[in-house]
């Protein structure tokens, strides 16, 4: 098709969102149903378009990018605007544009004070502007913009539209408001990882600059990166100011802290968004950048990374139990969730990193689901506390019903998507890559033994969470309520996601039939050919 | 020897001169109500400026010299007269109702002003000591006047004073330094100068060391008053709260601008040879601005005082590109002048754009306490999105401006090289980081916290020329953090400085 083939297919998927938040300025403020109208026509014209590349897309040829736009941008640091999908991207992108046209539709009449859908519709199609150019740069400049973008809107959701009940944090005198500290711990976290990740950035710029003219495009440095120009001191502190970048933002433990803060705060749709897709900007970034550019700095900081993963499963499984707030219980469950992603990941193998992104999908689906659920019930309740709720089954059957199904998806069981990230990552640990074992085979067996506890643990939780929340009888405060169940933007919004977590449960090729050439041959690049010994695995669970 | 004057080498400071005698003029016989027309003839005039340096930088004739080398138009010059121009001719248009409202001295005012810009238009082609003496003086001469304008006001003239006192210590310090230089040197042309210079560093005139370091020391320290860096900025928060607020911003844009061209004037067209003395001295005062700059702002309540510590802290990013280029070896220079002068091209930009907003802001909310702003984003939202435009931008995050100042600042420290220049990167970064908690304050209690009880719901949409001096800079703003080349420009022109000095 010819407006992919010029690479326009992919300038429109990442610009578009921001044009329709422009024009959103220019509709009048009270003609609310227009700006839901414009939004909403803009984030299905942008998923359509995603479609569209899904349909268009050479599978054959998944390992390397299409629809490559790479135009001279600003010539003086040699960074060019350099988009390009390959299977890697392509069912991020999807899921991105994806869960943003359902977020849009939920917020038809969900709307958190102060209300003002204009200036929320506005900021979530600029934060959809900053996710796709995220998953599509090919540059590290355009990658770093994109990335940082993201910020602006989420902070103001947060900020705006955020929890306003007052909390004692440790360390401040008087007690804050939740949304006005949540803003901005977010802010700075991730602030503070991308100041070192940009110098990370910078001094691969640099270093290129031995092997010909400094260069800050991706495909230019995996290959400098492969054929071993990046190496010792240098790379080891790169890989490691990079780090600290892509693991806030994941978020892996200890750099968590800013998440359970963010989700509990931020509005129903801001934690959809930000456990759906933001989380995954990080994630994205190991595999797309940190291991292909870096591969044997990835092998020096792969064991201490597993070990990292390992520790947030089980601390964010165990944190999990001690919730009394169910949003706050469900934003726990995505350090756990996103451990066992980072575990697979470092594994670094072909099975470790498929995991990792079927895991992403997933956790997009299931938790952004869990998040919706959380945001119908605490709006029809006015309490997260799961010690008020209770017998939610027989007020609301429905939504009841939807939240077990989205509990069992959650806690890994087969047959639903959350169950092939978890259950790959354990296997991947198991054999991780050939260089790896020798030394630290025992490190990820150990570190999948406590996965595989750790899966228990989330199982646990899960399933007290629906205990307490969907079993048993209502308490008295909520005789004589007239409790409306799910709606019809409600369903949805949700069914959708409850057809992919099926359909990806049963039929994971949906997945790794775009991913599996491409990580193949990403880990045969970075790590010699032959390394992706295992890739007959994926073929055999798919079909 | 050539004697000969182009004349339209010096049309930009004719003009300016002439707008400054019809000021004067047009002040003696316009009757009360009608002063503001003097505003309107020095916007004219500033206009008018800028033509001449436009044909002189779309045709082919290069480096214009004059006065046996002394005065010199080439490109570097011809951005930074821009820049200067640009810089008064907002500063320009956020005065008008800001004086008027004052009701006295408007006519005094513009002259003052003028005299002020030219002084730093002169500046930009200055090669010799002399006349960048006299350019400095002329550039900061006319703002201890005007730092006290509004008089009845206590703050206003304690603002003036420290200014005054304050200020002739660095002068004197300065003219010191440049008395030594001379002494050593025999001469008062920089590039005569940079020939002995390099024979002293050399070590082939044995003996002078001492006295050159004490001269460059002394230099320095004259420069970084005028820049206002850490441990020479006690003048600037005490100063900026009490001058009016648009001389706030001339003072915080052009006036550091004109002591960052005196610096790289005198750093890389005299003492390229002597980078090992002045190289760590910058490196020192850039990682101290950074950091006590931020730290402070940390704790303002008003807002004028907020953007007065956080240009403490920019003068020490704009340091950055310079510092870790000079302590990593002379051939990095030209990146490093590059960086910085891109770096303060956006953040004159960004600034004004503040200021502006803050001059409407004020007039909105009547105080200038930040916690008077509170739901400022509720009771007009078109000026809420603009303090964020500019706050944000000023923390550098993108599609904002200051972006890319902040990612050209990293990529020339990195660039570098050397370990200096890597740690530098490190200390900014911590820095950008802290910066940005004070600057979302603003934006938070503009846009997260409730107004307050009986504000006015009503938009007062800044108008006339305080709403051009806003839609000016907010526009360039978004576009150059889009398209970040319009800066790099400006930055690729003024190598000339270097390649000029043979570098």
């Amino acid at each position: 098709m010819e407006l992919f083939e010029s690479g326009w297919g992919l300038t429109l998927i990442v610009f578009l969102p921001l044009v329709g938040a422009l024009v959103n300025m220019a509709i009048p403020k009270t003609n609310e149903t227009a700006v839901k109208q414009w939004s909403l026509f803009v984030a299905v014209v942008t998923f359509a378009l995603s479609l569209l590349l899904v349909v268009n897309f050479d599978y054959g040829a998944g390992d390397r990018f299409q629809f490559e736009m790479n135009e001279t941008w600003i010539s003086a640091i040699g960074a060019n605007f350099h988009l390009g999908v390959d299977g890697i991207s392509l069912p991020l992108l999807v899921l991105s544009t994806f869960v943003m046209v359902l977020a849009i539709i939920y917020s038809w009449d969900h709307w958190e004070e102060p209300h003002n859908p204009r200036g929320f519709l506005s900021l979530m199609l600029i934060l959809a502007t900053g996710m796709n150019g995220t998953f599509l740069a090919l540059d590290l400049v355009l990658f770093f913009i994109f990335f940082e973008v993201v910020l602006l809107p989420m902070y103001f959701m947060i900020g705006i539209w955020g929890d306003k009940s007052k909390r004692r944090i440790p360390g401040f005198s008087k007690e804050v408001e939740t949304r006005l500290y949540a803003s901005i711990k977010f802010f700075l976290f991730t602030l503070f990882g991308s100041a070192f990740m940009l110098l990370g950035f910078l001094a691969l710029y640099f270093k290129s600059g031995d092997f010909g003219p400094r260069t800050f495009d991706i495909p230019e440095l995996i290959e400098l990166g492969t054929s071993g120009a990046f190496s010792g001191t240098f790379a080891f502190l790169v890989f490691g100011a990079m780090f600290l970048g892509f693991a806030v933002k994941v978020p892996m433990w200890p750099f968590h802290t800013w998440l359970p803060d963010a989700h509990t705060a931020a509005p129903t749709v801001g934690s959809v968004l930000l456990a759906a897709i933001l989380l995954k900007l990080g994630s994205y970034a190991f595999i797309r950048i940190s291991i292909p550019i870096l591969p044997q700095e990835a092998e020096n900081w792969a064991p201490a990374i597993a070990v990292l993963s390992v520790i947030g499963i089980i601390y964010g499984s165990l944190a999990c139990l001690a919730q009394t707030d169910m949003k706050r219980l469900i934003a726990f469950s995505s350090v756990g969730h996103m451990g066992f992603v980072m575990l697979g990941i470092s594994t670094l193998t072909d099975v470790g990193i498929n995991a990792a992104i079927i895991g992403m999908v997933a956790h997009g689906l299931i938790t952004g689901l869990l998040f919706f659920l959380a945001g119908s019930m605490s709006h029809r309740y006015h309490t997260r506390e799961m010690s008020r709720l209770g017998g939610n089954q027989k007020l609301m059957p429905v939504m009841g019903a939807i939240l077990a199904f989205t509990a069992f998806a959650s806690l890994g069981l087969p047959g639903l998507a959350g169950f092939w990230g978890e259950f790959m990552s354990l296997l991947g640990a198991y054999n991780p890559l050939e260089s790896l074992r020798a030394e630290y085979l025992g490190l990820f067996r150990t570190a999948m033994v406590l996965g595989a506890i750790g899966t228990v643990l989330t199982a646990g939780y899960m399933l007290w969470m629906l205990q307490k929340v969907n079993l048993g009888e209502p308490g008295e405060e909520w005789v004589g309520h007239e409790f409306h169940d799910a709606d019809r933007y409600e369903l949805t919004a949700w069914v959708p996601l409850m057809v992919l977590i099926v359909v990806i449960g049963f039929y994971p090729n949906v997945v790794f039939g775009a991913t599996t050439d491409a990580v193949v041959s990403l880990v045969n690049t970075a790590f010699g050919e032959g390394a992706a010994t295992t890739a007959a695995v994926t073929d055999v669970l798919g079909s | 020897m050539s004697w000969e004057i182009d004349y339209l080498a010096l049309a930009p400071e004719i003009i300016i001169v002439v707008t400054m005698l019809g000021v004067l003029a047009l002040d003696l016989v316009l009757p009360r109500p009608l002063k503001y027309w003097t505003a309107t003839v020095g916007v004219l005039g500033l206009t008018f400026a800028a033509i001449p340096l436009i044909i002189m930088a779309v045709d082919d004739v290069g480096t214009r010299s004059m006065f046996e080398g002394s005065y010199v138009v080439d490109e570097f010059a011809l951005v930074l007269k821009g820049l200067f121009l640009a810089a008064g001719y907002v500063t320009l248009l956020m005065s008008v109702s800001y004086i008027e409202s004052d009701r006295y001295y408007q006519g005094e005012y513009y002259f003052l002003l003028l005299t002020s810009i030219l002084g730093s238009v002169v500046m930009a082609s200055a090669r010799d000591l002399i006349i960048l003496f006299i350019g400095l003086e002329v550039t900061t001469g006319p703002l201890f006047m005007l730092a006290g304008w509004r008089k009845g006001d206590l703050r206003s003239n304690e603002a003036s004073l420290k200014f005054f006192i304050l200020g002739v210590l660095s002068t004197a310090i300065l003219l010191w330094g440049m008395s030594m230089l001379y002494g050593i040197t025999g001469s008062v042309d920089l590039v005569t100068i940079s020939d002995s210079v390099a024979l002293i560093a050399g070590g082939s005139v044995p003996g002078f060391e001492p006295l050159l370091g004490l001269a460059i020391l002394f230099i320095i320290i004259g420069f970084a008053f005028k820049v206002s860096a850490v441990p020479f900025h006690f003048w600037a928060p005490d100063t900026y709260e009490g001058a009016p607020t648009p001389v706030t911003a001339y003072l915080s844009v052009s006036s550091k601008a004109a002591g960052f061209v005196g610096l790289f004037v005198i750093v890389y067209v005299a003492l390229p040879a002597a980078v090992d003395i002045w190289g760590p001295a910058l490196w020192l005062l850039a990682a101290l601005s950074m950091t006590v700059g931020n730290l402070a702002a940390l704790r303002q309540e008003n807002i004028v005082r907020l953007l007065a510590y956080s240009s403490i802290a920019q003068a020490g990013f704009m340091l950055v590109p310079f510092a870790a280029a000079a302590v990593s070896g002379g051939d990095q220079l030209a990146v490093g002048l590059e960086a910085t002068v891109v770096y303060l091209v956006i953040y004159s930009v960004m600034n004004l754009g503040a200021f502006a907003v803050i001059i409407q802001g004020a007039r909105r909310t009547g105080t200038g306490d930040i916690e008077g702003w509170a739901g400022l984003g509720k009771l007009d939202p078109r000026l809420g999105v603009l303090v964020a435009v500019f706050f944000f931008s000023l923390a550098g995050i993108p599609p904002l401006a200051g972006w890319f100042a902040k990612f050209i600042m990293f990529q020339s420290a990195i660039t570098s090289g050397g370990p200096g220049g890597v740690w530098l990167a490190v200390i900014a970064a911590v820095n950008a980081v802290i910066a940005f908690y004070y600057y979302a304050r603003v934006v938070k209690t503009v846009w997260f916290d409730a107004p307050a009880e009986g504000a006015s719901e009503a938009e007062d949409a800044p108008v006339g020329s305080l709403g051009l001096a806003i839609a000016l800079t907010a526009v360039a703003t978004i576009v150059i953090g889009f398209y970040p080349p319009i800066a790099t420009f400006f930055g690729e022109a003024t190598r000339t400085l270097i390649t000029a000095a043979g570098g």
